[in-house]
């Protein structure tokens, strides 16, 4: 093994101050800790904002037990919550699980703390630039969650924001204010990132053996560069729509209640989907890459062998990154959008789908022979290839155009987007965390809480999506407050009750994880630095690696994945380890 | 910082050093901002019941003389770049202080211009026009004053950090920005003040 | 950066850039004066100012002879840049007989409904 576990001489260069180390942290690895658990409780605001639409969703008009009373009468008259509140915390809910929950989950905890050691770098390029992302990112959510407070409320015309509508409602200035900042922040961080992966990387470390998860950090980074900049402009437009009285989204004559509004007009309305778009379907694959790189991070780890198809799976990566930015009017076939346009965007949804396909392939194609160690990790990264795959397939029928006109803005696409973002991505997102728990804290999460909280959280999460489905194909249209004041939705309601239910059994079932995640920070099983015996860089170093990471700059002779290698004693053959004399 | 991990010579590497490839990066994504202006431009011009030509509403000698002053301190930069490289302070400061001098003179110019503009009762909310106009030179002109801000940083900092090996492309990647605030510029006065 | 990077820098160069970007200011200024139809004003304009940003990014920002990396990175932008600008406009132009605020054509939806 690595001779390394003893504290390392870098341990003096640590920064000392209590300020310095924990909170104005210029180190990767604090910094990647600070986004994570951020980044987990803004995870379980949103959640808990959604517990409280499902009440709503299973017995409209009813008061919420319990909550309701702590509510003000403003927004919950006895208890029973208004459709103004019920738009808030739709809207909140989506902008806090993209945009403050998983973004900053997969790329600021996950890429931050994660890629630097893979690739053996002794830190991010630009470690202050890295600090002020976190510190940007935290007050934009602060930000965003203050809204609610404010007079108006926060913003609810949904995390897609559709002009006019969102220039007319109240709460939605403080809402863009807080995307500038969080946008901010992360192009930041894609910069940092970019310039690690490029220009930081161990002697050896040649593109072809980078690891999955560091190639999908880098695709996802070229994304949130180039796509993230057009909606910063555009909510910096809608900002001047709202404050400035600029009309680049009203058109002229636009009545509002009976009411003109008063404005010059000569802008369109269809100008700001396109822009948010431009940014907003590349951003579902800023939600998807890097999850896919943990999966098959653990795949490779837990079937102990090479992935099926390394070349395949980063060429498939990068043109998905490619691909995503010419798909986003699939989002728009319904929004008056030129039908021959959409032709267009139907053939490009079409050809995203390929490198999609072939990326779960291989990974199924992974499993195939192995002799799969069936740990909590690899449990999660199991989860994830059916599951991501009924999201990927259930997206087939939105992106063509003559069946999207039926499923349009029903409960089908919500169920659709959840299966890949919370199926998919949060699913590989928890794989992750107890999957490098042990090189954060030098020690394991349990085994048994581990388990309960894998089974519980797939089974609801099933509970609440699977559901939708059927609600759609039945008509049911999203958003909306009260399903029952529409007759055709009456047979399918007893479903949102099921969805509901299951809903706050999640919540449940996340106890033990949060349990879990802090007891095992001090009482975990003490492991050491590469208790999965795997084969990547950030196994090479101490657990938790000190300042500067590794003890001595590692050099690299070999791909990522060599497991189960015929002429060797041990079933893996890390990066870094010079090649001993075969047997 | 961790110079015991010194970053060995014989690892991969793009060949560009971190500061210039990150401030490349930025300006992609830069590009990508006022591209999304230019498109917003061309949208709600192509798509208008009418539109004012430039020169009828807008004051085309100053923007041409504002063009003028941006070109300069697009070379007074560079020259600053050259000076720095050659490791000469006073020439430095001196280039770099009349590139700070020229972003206020123009920053001063683009407020003599609004300041017509909100006389005349023309303000953002007007027409279209004025929200495309108002809305793109104002973000420019809040790139200038980032660029002043960067620039004046190094001024300060050249008093003690001249001499250390990475200043010379701090210098280069602060005149890689500013030259891109000068090419938006380049794009925006056409645009804006002559089609 | 070019090869003699060490002590003296050729500075001729930048003036050359420097007087040429001057002149093409005056051209496109003198050019407006015309006051051409806008298609080929706009071509015009476009051309000039082109030119102009190409003189400052192959000089002032050294991009003649830089880095592959750099060339790429720009490639791919200018690649997202120009779906950027094509497919919004397109859609634009496209539907553009749909919307009311274009009075000309509003009215001869009206005449043609009577």
């Amino acid at each position: 093994m690595v001779k390394n576990s003893h504290s390392s001489p870098h341990d003096s260069h640590a920064p000392q101050s209590f300020w310095s180390h924990y909170v104005f942290s210029t180190d990767h690895k604090m910094i990647g800790l600070q986004y994570l658990i951020t980044s987990f409780i803004f995870l379980l605001i949103g959640f808990s904002l959604m517990m409280l639409m499902r009440w709503q969703l299973a017995f409209p008009g009813h008061p919420i037990p319990l909550i309701g009373s702590l509510l003000s009468s403003a927004v919950a008259p006895n208890g029973v919550m208004t459709g103004e509140f019920y738009n808030q915390l739709g809207a909140m809910h989506g902008t806090i699980m993209v945009f403050l929950g998983i973004v900053p989950l997969g790329v600021g905890a996950f890429g931050n703390y994660v890629m630097p050691l893979q690739i053996g770098a002794p830190d991010m390029a630009f470690p202050r630039l890295n600090m002020m992302s976190y510190w940007l990112y935290l007050p934009g959510g602060l930000l965003m969650l203050l809204s609610f407070l404010l007079p108006g409320g926060a913003a609810q015309s949904g995390w897609t924001s559709y002009a006019p509508l969102a220039i007319i409602n109240p709460g939605q200035t403080v809402w863009l204010l807080a995307m500038v900042i969080i946008i901010t922040s992360s192009l930041l961080g894609a910069v940092n990132f970019l310039t690690t992966g490029l220009n930081m990387r161990a002697p050896g470390l040649s593109l072809d053996r980078l690891p999955v998860f560091t190639w999908a950090q880098l695709v996802t980074a070229v994304l949130l560069l180039l796509a993230f900049p057009p909606l910063e402009a555009a909510a910096i437009l809608q900002l001047m729509d709202r404050v400035a009285g600029t009309s680049f989204y009203l058109p002229a004559g636009l009545v509002v209640l009976g009411q003109q509004v008063k404005a010059s007009g000569g802008g369109q309305p269809l100008l700001w989907q396109h822009l948010f778009w431009f940014l907003a379907h590349p951003e579902v694959y800023v939600l998807v890459l890097p999850p896919m790189g943990i999966v098959s991070e653990i795949i490779a780890n837990g079937t102990r062998k090479p992935l099926h198809g390394y070349k395949t799976l980063v060429a498939s990566m990068i043109s998905i990154g490619v691909m995503s930015f010419i798909v986003w009017a699939h989002h728009m076939f319904l929004s008056g959008m030129s039908p021959m346009l959409g032709n267009f965007f139907l053939v490009t949804t079409m050809i995203i789908s390929v490198p999609s396909v072939a990326i779960l392939t291989c990974l199924i194609y992974s499993l195939k022979g192995g002799s799969i160690r069936f740990t909590v990790p690899m449990l999660w990264a199991l989860a994830f290839i059916p599951l991501f795959g009924i999201g990927g397939l259930t997206g087939l029928p939105l992106g063509l155009t003559t069946t999207d006109i039926y499923l349009h803005d029903t409960y089908y696409v919500i169920g659709h987007f959840h299966y890949v973002v919370v199926t998919g991505s949060i699913i590989a997102l928890l794989g992750g965390t107890y999957y490098w728990f042990p090189k954060w804290y030098g020690r394991k999460m349990d085994e048994t809480l581990g388990r309960i909280h894998f089974w519980g959280t797939v089974v609801c999460m099933n509970g609440i999506f699977f559901p939708m489905f059927i609600q759609g194909m039945a008509g049911q249209n999203r958003r909306y407050f009260d399903p029952t004041a529409h007759l055709h939705n009456l047979p399918t309601q007893p479903l949102h009750v099921v969805s509901s239910v299951f809903a706050w059994l999640l919540f449940l079932f996340q106890l033990p994880f949060i349990y879990n995640f802090f007891s095992s920070m001090f009482k975990g099983e003490r492991v050491d630095d590469n208790p999965w015996e795997a084969t990547t860089l950030e196994w090479a170093c101490p657990s938790p690696p000190p300042h500067g990471n590794f003890v001595k700059t590692p050099r690299v002779y070999r791909g990522p994945y060599e497991y189960s290698l015929p002429d060797q004693t041990r079933d893996w053959l890390p990066q870094h380890e010079e090649a001993k004399a075969l047997t | 910082m961790t110079t015991a991990l010194a970053h060995p010579a014989d690892a991969p590497s793009s060949g560009v050093t971190n500061a210039k490839l990150g401030v490349w990066l930025f300006l992609a994504s830069e590009v990508m901002l006022f591209g999304t202006l230019f498109t917003t431009y061309l949208v709600l011009r192509m798509g208008a019941a009418s539109w004012p030509r430039g020169w009828d509403v807008l004051n085309v000698p100053l923007g041409m003389l504002n063009t003028f002053v941006l070109i300069t301190s697009s070379v007074t930069i560079v020259l600053s770049y050259v000076k720095a490289a050659e490791k000469d302070l006073a020439g430095f400061r001196a280039y770099m202080a009349a590139t700070i001098a020229l972003s206020f003179v123009f920053l001063v110019v683009k407020g003599f211009e609004y300041g017509a503009h909100f006389k005349h009762g023309e303000f953002p909310s007007t027409n279209i026009f004025n929200a495309v106009y108002f809305t793109m030179t104002g973000l420019h002109g809040c790139h200038v004053i980032g660029g002043i801000i960067v620039n004046t940083a190094l001024l300060y900092l050249s008093g003690e950090d001249f001499e250390h090996p990475l200043f010379a492309g701090r210098v280069e990647g602060a005149g890689l920005y500013w030259h891109f605030v000068d090419i938006v510029w380049i794009f925006l006065f056409p645009a804006l003040y002559l089609l | 950066m070019s090869d003699h990077s060490t002590a003296a820098h050729d500075v001729r160069p930048y003036y050359f850039v420097f007087g040429a970007l001057l002149v093409l200011t005056v051209v496109t200024v003198l050019v407006s004066y015309w006051h051409l139809p806008p298609g080929p004003a706009i071509a015009v304009g476009l051309a000039i100012a082109t030119v102009k940003a190409s003189l400052v990014a192959a000089f002032f920002m050294h991009l003649k002879g830089e880095r592959v990396i750099i060339y790429g990175l720009l490639g791919v932008t200018t690649f997202f840049v120009i779906i950027l600008f094509l497919l919004p406009i397109t859609d634009s132009n496209w539907t553009s007989e749909r919307r009311p605020d274009k009075p000309a054509l509003a009215a001869q939806a009206e005449a043609s409904e009577h």
